[in-house]
């Protein structure tokens, strides 16, 4: 007597449920079978219990969460140095990174990429290591033996052929880099195999040693900024680490997959894919900095921090120059921080306090329209009526 | 009485802050008296007429009367005076922006330099900014820096000068120094349509109005004066700033007057400038601080209102409160977590104000009668005209007869009343509740050891603070919201934050783990706390006849029936394979219909953060449930506890000799390895870690090895102490320490770390003179081979003072950034407030969530939208298996 699978979906489709919990509804009623009688009564226990699950209105959530993610910090260990997965690569953790989080810094401290290979290739080390060498940025040290040869004025950089074809990297290719890096001449002669001799522009003492310097700076494969690349073999594919991030360089590197590799620079996600990855990459990495830590935070403290600083389309800071330095309220901006500068700019421009927040009630001595504040009673007059 | 007097006046509320600047006109106008002479009292300490303390500005000397508006000291809120600069002196506050609109506009005609069309556009940028609510920083800076380009001013092609700004106020164009005087003439000329353009509004603020030419002199409540114990007069800091400028006003005055040379002029504008620059502000970069006479720098104006103790932070933002008591909190596991136990003394202090109506006449009656000595007696008695009279043993009898419907009596605190208990820091909403107070003798407060981890607190000295709720909403509100039952799950995690700590735990472990044989004296004395009055069937009887209880089922006794839960305790060995039900370390808790079948209670049962049967009994059952249970729990532990009895000293980390031969070896073959290690680092056959030296990879070897030797040696210390052990039993239960404190008292310390690495500092080439240089072995690098028990040698114990004291400095730099952190995340955060429709906004309307966390589900009550929640409900009615 059970109802087929169309019943079930018109019976629950529109109803006001998490998708989620409607997929596992969807999934246990179909596999069980119900009767009609059975899935009204299950829809209107679901739906029950679903109401008593809900926030109150007026609840203060911003607060619980801001307190939720704030009072585990107590319990962070400050320790910057610790490893993530690779032993090999330094990653910041703990308190130190949580604030550079929700400091929205440009750069990390430490960036760091994880990238996935495509998935035929991926259990292909030897694949892997052409990918790795693809992407390190390779130096003239990694290379060569640099010698200053003052007598003729010239560096002579001694390759290393072994080397060489380990990284897949050409003499000539090396001569037409440091020539175009350098904008000097590069000569390579052909008496002596694998040898490249650079000439500075003036036979001056001093440009020589300048260039002998600058020839370290110049990247001759791979991706500039990534410093070193580790192999690491999870589960069984071979997964990419790196010591620097470039995303965008990266994702057009061939035999990488594009879906499984991300960076914990948030300011790069947010330029490469924009905002709502940058929401989800903020989330993501507090909730990893905490779960290292083996802290438990609700996701939805983390999604309301993240939420916040990407609501206008940007990621903002919390903080002065972010979230708070724009608040509406002078009296909230005055009593957070820079007072003085927010009270005299007010002044010039006339600015209005409306006060609605928080802040600008209790200076004022007023309740705050939050919570048990928020709410409006209104009573009819019983005399009135009389 | 009349019928208005009983409803009370609604309120004021205020709408709105409107800010701008005073202009001169407008100080002038609210200005009492014009101030001119530098001095305050006269001989006979009566204030001078148009001097700084002049009576008109207000009054704070009890028994004078403002000459303005008649009331005395404290009535009379104060008035302004103001006096008249001889030069104009500019705001040093507004110098950047002065600065901006100096450059931005013709030096000539005053006209803004900008064509019409881009000052229209502007204009219209401004106000999409303003109707977006956002702040307009952004586009005013463009227009300043977009006028600046302009080299000849569009209006009147008058070529613009370059006008270079120095620290602290000297405008300097083409070699001339501009006087405020000429700046200020160039601003009155700008059209109130480009003050619009440059972002302000004329009528409230016009830019020469930065530059003063009368200053206001705020009143003496302000600035008020204190009279030292010998009789001397303190000024305020405000009054010395002001005294020094009106004497160089003056100066120039007469210099002018006498037509002093133009430099003596011009210092003595300087010096005016000097003063009313540190008057506003006294931290200006370049300009060097007034001082006091001992050499103190001068509080002024913006360090009243700057920083932590500043106006906003410490006094708006934060206040000082009336009705709160503070004192050491001390355990008493036999009150409810709901309670708190509250002094005699203090509660004969803090008082509730009730009203006198009809009904509770005699019973407020009784209360003035015991007065204030008696405990649960009134202090005070506030008459219908709203006088506060004290209740004393004089006036007792003459207050009792007059007392009636309409008072207001102040009624000492007595048992039950709700009050909000706090303990800082205050990190989260749980650390500050309700409790109901009991008042009990000696000095302390009392809370059940339960409500230790929300606040965060031992008993080692901690003090904590309560406040007295002094209005029925408030009490309903801080009842109904705040009281610690309701505050069991934190909404951090969704779990219980209040729990079984120490005793509770180790009690209840103690007390359901093996098979007991209690008698029914014991039994009934292990639950004489609890409302139970029924004991069970007996478990079974011994060979004398005699029924004997276990204690699984006497803890079974306060579990509410209905009550079903599986899980794996805290001693779980996590084998290969769980064997759940049938666990032979009885490691696995099965609870059915409220009966304890199988398992141990431990911190994965009841503990604070982790307590799954609390986590449970909360959840389904309710918070009043939740609350008895915790209640019941702690006074059954407490009780089992002492049944048994649990003590640790120093012999209970006595191993066998055996064990410490077996730890000794163990140790031995570490340093051996290590020293392989070196030796084959020495001889270059090392081979190094991927991307890694040679150096970096021979510490992490060592570092491997040592911490792997410790882990073993507190493994065979583990082994030999046995299961009985107390240290054995706390640490497996969760109740206190951990197996790595136990492997450091008994067996060994272990390697002592620097930033995670091996101590390195100390002597050139070496950590201490007892070493070879160069020595990369384990002891000459912080690895401390005894145990606390045995005892550390002075090498090891001053490695271990290293690495204790990173511990400390770690503490310190962590408590200061956490905390920046969490004001920051607050202050961000704390406009945001979930909308009726469900939605998350701030109070400005900004939405930052269409739905709270995306489902809109409550992280305290999220177990009810879980998977497992939806099978159990498809279960129950259909009655079939869901997988």
């Amino acid at each position: 007597m059970s109802i087929s699978e169309a019943t079930i979906d018109s019976m629950i489709s529109g109803l006001p449920l998490p998708k989620t919990t409607l997929a596992t509804l969807r999934k246990d009623v179909v596999d069980v079978g119900v009767t009609k009688k059975e899935m009204e009564v299950i829809i209107e226990r679901v739906m029950a219990d679903y109401e008593y699950a809900c926030v109150e209105p007026c609840e203060a959530v911003g607060v619980v969460s801001a307190q939720s993610i704030g009072e585990p910090g107590t319990q962070m260990t400050m320790r910057t140095f610790h490893y993530a997965g690779v032993a090999e690569i330094n990653v910041t953790l703990g308190l130190p990174r949580l604030i550079e989080i929700v400091d929205a810094r440009k750069t990390p401290s430490t960036p760091m990429m994880t990238v996935a290979l495509v998935k035929e290739y991926a259990a292909d080390r030897e694949f892997a290591r052409k990918v790795a060498w693809e992407i390190e940025a390779t130096h003239i040290e990694h290379l060569a033996d640099v010698t200053t040869d003052l007598a003729n004025m010239n560096l002579i950089l001694d390759l290393n052929e072994k080397i060489l074809l380990q990284r897949g990297i050409g003499v000539e290719a090396i001569a037409e880099k440091l020539e175009a890096g350098l904008g000097v001449k590069v000569k390579i002669p052909s008496e002596v195999a694998n040898q490249i001799i650079v000439i500075p522009k003036e036979p001056l003492y001093r440009d020589l040693l300048q260039l002998a310097k600058n020839i370290h700076g110049i990247t001759l494969k791979g991706i500039e900024g990534i410093k070193r690349v580790v192999i690491r073999k999870d589960g069984e594919e071979y997964t990419l680490y790196t010591e620097g991030s470039m995303l965008k360089e990266i994702l057009e590197v061939e035999g990488i997959d594009l879906s499984r590799t991300s960076t914990n620079n948030i300011g790069e996600i947010y330029e490469v894919f924009g905002i709502e990855a940058a929401r989800f990459a903020i989330i993501k990495e507090a909730s990893d900095t905490l779960r290292e830590q083996g802290l438990t935070v609700d996701i939805r403290h983390l999604m309301l921090v993240s939420d916040i600083m990407t609501c206008d389309g940007e990621v903002k800071q919390i903080g002065r120059h972010g979230i708070s330095g724009e608040k509406a309220s002078v009296f909230a901006r005055a009593a957070f921080e820079v007072t003085v500068n927010h009270l005299l700019d007010a002044g010039m421009r006339g600015d209005i306090d409306e006060l609605n927040g928080v802040t600008e009630n209790i200076i004022v001595g007023q309740p705050i329209k939050l919570g048990t504040g928020d709410v409006h009673l209104v009573a009819r007059n019983p005399l009135k009526d009389l | 009485m009349q019928m208005d007097n009983m409803v009370p006046s609604i309120p004021k509320r205020i709408g709105a802050i409107k800010f701008g600047l005073i202009s001169p006109r407008e100080v002038r106008k609210m200005s009492v008296t014009s101030i001119i002479t530098a001095d305050t009292y006269d001989d006979d300490g009566y204030p001078i007429d148009m001097g700084l303390m002049d009576l008109r500005l207000g009054v704070i000397d009890p028994g004078l009367k403002c000459k303005s508006c008649g009331s005395r000291a404290g009535e009379c809120p104060g008035h302004f005076g103001h006096i008249e600069l001889v030069a104009p002196v500019i705001h040093v506050g507004f110098n950047k922006i002065l600065r901006k609109i100096l450059r931005s506009v013709c030096c000539k005609c005053s006209s803004l330099l900008l064509e019409e069309g881009k000052k229209r556009d502007f204009l219209e940028q401004l106000s999409r900014q303003k109707d977006m609510g956002h702040l307009p920083d952004d586009v005013i800076n463009n227009v300043f820096k977009e006028a600046r380009k302009s080299k000849t001013c569009p209006y009147c092609n008058e070529e613009q000068l370059d006008i270079k700004f120095e620290k602290p106020s000297e405008y300097i164009e083409n070699g001339h120094k501009l006087t405020p005087t000429e700046i200020r003439d160039r601003f009155e000329n700008i059209s109130d349509d480009d003050i619009r353009v440059m972002g302000m509004n004329p009528d409230t603020a016009r830019p020469e109005w930065m530059i003063l030419t009368v200053l206001p002199v705020p009143p003496v409540t302000v600035r008020p004066s204190i009279t030292l114990e010998s009789g001397q007069r303190s000024e305020d800091d405000l009054t010395h700033k002001l005294v020094d400028i009106i004497r160089i006003n003056q100066r120039f005055q007469e210099n002018r007057d006498a037509g002093a040379p133009q430099l003596i002029i011009e210092d003595l504008w300087e010096l005016l400038q000097y003063h009313l620059t540190t008057y506003f502000d006294n931290e200006v970069s370049g300009v060097p601080p007034a001082r006091h006479r001992s050499g103190r720098p001068l509080k002024t104006l913006t360090q009243r209102l700057k920083g932590k103790e500043g106006r906003f932070r410490g006094s708006l933002s934060g206040k000082r409160v009336n009705f709160s008591a503070r004192t050491v909190v001390s355990p008493d596991p036999n009150l409810s977590i709901n309670e708190v136990g509250v002094p005699l003394s203090i509660a004969q202090h803090m008082t509730i104000p009730v009203r006198v109506i009809s009904k509770n006449l005699d019973l407020m009656r009784e209360y003035v009668r015991r007065g204030r000595e008696v405990h649960p007696g009134a202090n005070y008695v506030i008459r219908d005209d709203e006088r506060r009279i004290k209740v004393t043993d004089i006036n007792k009898e003459e207050l009792l007869e007059k007392l009636e419907p309409g008072w207001t009596i102040e009624r000492q605190m007595q048992d039950g009343d709700i009050v909000l208990f706090n303990r800082q820091p205050s990190l989260h909403k749980m650390s500050i509740m309700a409790h109901r107070v009991k008042v009990l003798p000696n000095k302390t407060f009392k809370l059940n050891p339960a409500v230790c981890p929300p606040y965060n607190a031992d008993f080692d000295g901690d003090e904590m603070n309560m406040h007295v709720l002094q209005t029925e909403e408030s009490r309903a509100e801080a009842s109904i919201l705040m009281q610690v039952q309701e505050n069991i799950l934190s909404p951090r995690f969704g779990g219980p934050i209040i729990g079984g700590i120490h005793d509770h735990i180790s009690g209840l472990f103690l007390l359901t783990r093996n098979q007991k044989f209690i008698s029914k004296n014991d039994a009934l004395e292990l639950l004489r706390k609890s409302e139970l009055r029924v004991l069970p069937e007996p478990a079974g009887h011994l060979e004398d006849g005699e029924p004997y209880w276990d204690g699984k089922q006497i803890f079974s006794q306060i579990l509410p029936k209905g009550l079903y839960v599986e899980f794996p305790a805290q001693v779980c060995f996590k084998c290969d394979t769980c064997k759940k039900g049938d666990c032979e370390y009885d490691a696995y808790v099965v609870i059915e219909d409220g009966e304890l079948i199988k398992g141990t209670i431990d911190e994965q049962a009841i503990g604070a953060f982790k307590g799954r049967v609390l986590d449970k009994v909360v959840k389904e059952f309710g918070t009043t449930a939740g609350a008895q249970f915790v209640d019941d729990f702690t006074r059954l532990a407490i009780r089992g506890v002492m049944h048994t009895g649990l003590s640790f000293g120093i012999s209970d980390e006595d191993i066998p000799l055996e064990a410490k031969e077996g730890i000794a070896i163990r140790l031995q073959d570490a340093e051996k390895e290590v020293a392989e290690l070196v030796q084959a680092y020495e001889n270059k056959e090392l081979e190094a870690l991927p991307g890694r030296t040679l150096d970096e990879t021979i510490e992490m070897r060592i570092m491997q090895t040592l911490g792997k030797a410790r882990d073993d040696t507190g493994g065979m210390a583990d082994q030999s102490l046995g299961l009985e052990n107390s240290a054995v039993i706390m640490a497996r239960s969760g109740a206190r320490g951990s197996i790595l404190n136990l492997t450091q008292m008994a067996a060994c310390v272990g390697q002592q770390a620097v930033r995670g690495e091996r101590i390195r500092r100390g002597y050139a080439g070496r950590t201490l003179p007892h070493f070879d240089k160069g020595d990369l072995g384990a002891d000459a690098h912080g690895f401390v081979k005894a145990s606390y028990k045995s005892g550390l040698n002075p090498t090891e114990y001053f490695f271990h003072a290293i690495g204790g004291r990173e511990g400390l400095v770690d503490t310190a730099v962590r408590t200061s950034q956490s905390g920046y952190l969490q004001r920051r995340l607050v202050n961000a955060l704390q406009d945001l407030e979930v909308q009726y429709d469900g939605s998350v906004r701030e109070t400005r309307g900004v939405i930052v969530q269409f739905k709270y966390g995306e489902d809109g589900i409550d992280s305290t009550k999220s177990d009810y939208s879980k998977p497992e929640a939806i099978h159990r409900v498809v279960r129950s009615v259909t009655g079939k298996e869901v997988a």
